[in-house]
């Protein structure tokens, strides 16, 4: 089954973004993908922008509201997300845990939908 | 009633509730084979105790006293439950009990009786830990599921759908026979290291938990030694979680960096605790019996050599960790013995022992691309040293390790 382990990073590691190509920390991150991809685990992955530059909508009553930054006002944003193709929770758990941005900010596991719901959403 | 003697009750309650939990869990399900109820009267006994001690005192015998307010306790289930037919035995003997524990302060330590069946082959092996960490320690199914990395939800349901088994499922609370003593008594042994291995590894946890479950885990093996003091196996597990033990000042520089074994400082090791492992597995040694623990303690013991002698004899590692691979062909095992043999004998014989190796099987473990790397470093084969590298820290936990690793790799 497939597992979204969605990364949240505080402001201190989005500012790690900018280190240059050597720093150790992107080093992590790298040879953690690799480690996912050697281990046939890796479905696909994505990092997203700084939260300063999401910005919300909401329709309501017909009416557009729009709002500067992200969804959620808190400390730790969600920065990208990975998906895994794995047995069960616990090898899911495990590999969040490996994670570099674990032992940082927070990475939360999630099963995806099942495939008949997500065909729902999808057509 | 002021502050200070409240502290000092709240934390003899904490003591007692410490040393006695596994004593009194299995006195209470010995007949029952109930832990769950059994726990749950503990637990009501325990919060009984932090309301009367405060304003009565401390009892002579606080151990008694929690077993007869616990005993109380379950025999008001047993009535609630209202299966009257069926427990009336047992209500009768625990009421017999009650007056025989009046009578006298003592009752049978039935732990050993109660590690058997939390490793009993027909509980899933990877419950033995856990349940044994429940019952006998009294540790939370949060607490264990923290420490085995999964979901508390998903671990409270696992340890209650275990002890249904053991409840249902005639699961005897006994000692082995003779003739399935060792097998038995193995599993025993292997659930208490891995605890032990969990503490090990999660060096990092700044809430110290892992140091906590190292401890538990070795006051188990002691508490296993006390109840069986003449296996041979016993002793060398529990010789093999000191010299372990020994070392973990060593594991980190003052800055808080990984240090591996061959660069660690001896002055830094505890002789104390090497000196009480080597009296434990020099016993274990007299009895002819040699066995995974005791191999792995002698192991540890060579290591352990180097503070005397300022060097590390890597032939005589070699050669224990073939005869352990010979036992126990476990990955890890495979391992340290070509790391042994690289030391002994050179970068390209260790790589040779680690070629051998199914490479299905070493996909996720770290140890192995550590070695790897290392090893193909010292042969200056950078490009493939850095790729064995970089899998090795895609796949470490603990940040230290991983920033290790990274400068290694350079």
């Amino acid at each position: 089954m497939q597992f979204a382990l969605m990364i949240y990073h505080t402001p201190e590691e989005f500012d790690l973004r900018k280190n240059d190509y050597n720093d150790p920390h992107l080093g992590a991150w790298r040879a953690y993908y690799k480690a996912l991809v050697e281990a046939g685990v890796y479905v696909g992955a994505n990092a997203l922008e700084v939260p300063e530059t999401g910005t919300t909508v909401r329709l309501r009553e017909g009416k557009r509201h729009v709002q500067d930054g992200p969804y959620a006002d808190t400390k730790e944003q969600l920065a990208g997300f990975i998906i895994l193709e794995l047995l069960s929770v616990d090898a899911a758990l495990e590999w969040a845990a490996r994670c570099p941005g674990a032992s940082i900010g927070a990475v939360e596991v999630r099963p995806l939908a099942p495939e008949a719901m997500r065909r729902g959403f999808t057509g | 009633m002021n502050g200070i003697h409240q502290e000092d009750t709240q934390r003899t309650i904490e003591r007692v509730a410490r040393e006695s939990y596994g004593r009194l869990v299995a006195y209470l399900s010995a007949h029952t084979h109930d832990l769950a109820s059994a726990e749950d009267a503990l637990s009501d006994a325990l919060v009984s105790a932090l309301t009367h001690w405060p304003l009565d005192g401390v009892p002579q015998n606080p151990e008694a006293w929690l077993m007869t307010a616990a005993r109380h306790s379950l025999i008001d289930v047993i009535r609630h439950q209202r299966v009257v037919q069926a427990s009336e035995p047992t209500l009768v003997l625990l009421k017999e009990r009650s007056t025989e524990a009046a009578l006298s302060t003592e009752f049978p330590d039935e732990r050993l009786k109660l590690l058997f069946v939390c490793a009993h082959p027909a509980i899933d092996p990877a419950m033995h830990t856990p349940l044994m960490m429940q019952t006998v320690l009294g540790l939370d199914a949060a607490r264990i599921a923290q420490a085995f990395l999964i979901a508390p939800k998903t671990m409270g349901q696992r340890l209650f759908r275990a002890k249904i088994k053991i409840r249902s499922g005639g699961i005897p609370f006994e000692i082995p026979q003779e003739r399935d003593l060792p097998g038995r008594l193995h599993a025993v042994l292997e659930a208490i290291y891995a605890a032990f291995g969990i503490g090990w590894d999660d060096m990092a946890g700044a809430d110290q938990r892992g140091r906590n479950l190292t401890q538990e885990a070795t006051w188990l093996a002691r508490v296993l030694l006390q109840l069986m003091p003449n296996q041979a196996e016993v002793q060398g597990l529990l010789a093999l979680m000191l010299y372990c033990e020994s070392r973990r000042m060593a594991r980190r520089d003052a800055k808080g960096r990984y240090v591996p074994l061959s660069e660690q400082d001896p002055k830094q090791w505890s002789l104390p605790f090497i000196e009480e492992a080597e009296r434990h597995l020099a016993e274990a040694f007299q009895r002819g019996r040699v066995g995974r623990f005791q191999l792995e303690a002698a192991i540890q013991s060579v290591h352990a050599e180097r503070a005397r002698t300022g060097r590390t004899e890597w032939l005589a590692v070699a050669r224990f960790y073939e005869q352990l691979v010979r036992i126990s062909p476990a990955l890890g095992t495979r391992i340290g013995y070509a790391t042994a043999v690289a030391e002994a004998n050179g970068p390209e014989a260790g790589l040779e022992h680690l070629d051998k190796i199914e490479a299905e099987a070493v996909s996720g473990y770290q140890p192995y691309w550590a070695v790897r790397a290392h090893l193909l470093q010292k042969l200056g084969k950078t490009a493939e040293a850095s790729d064995a590298y970089d899998r090795a820290i895609g796949l470490a936990e603990d940040p230290a390790v991983k920033k290790f690793l990274l400068q290694r790799r350079g």
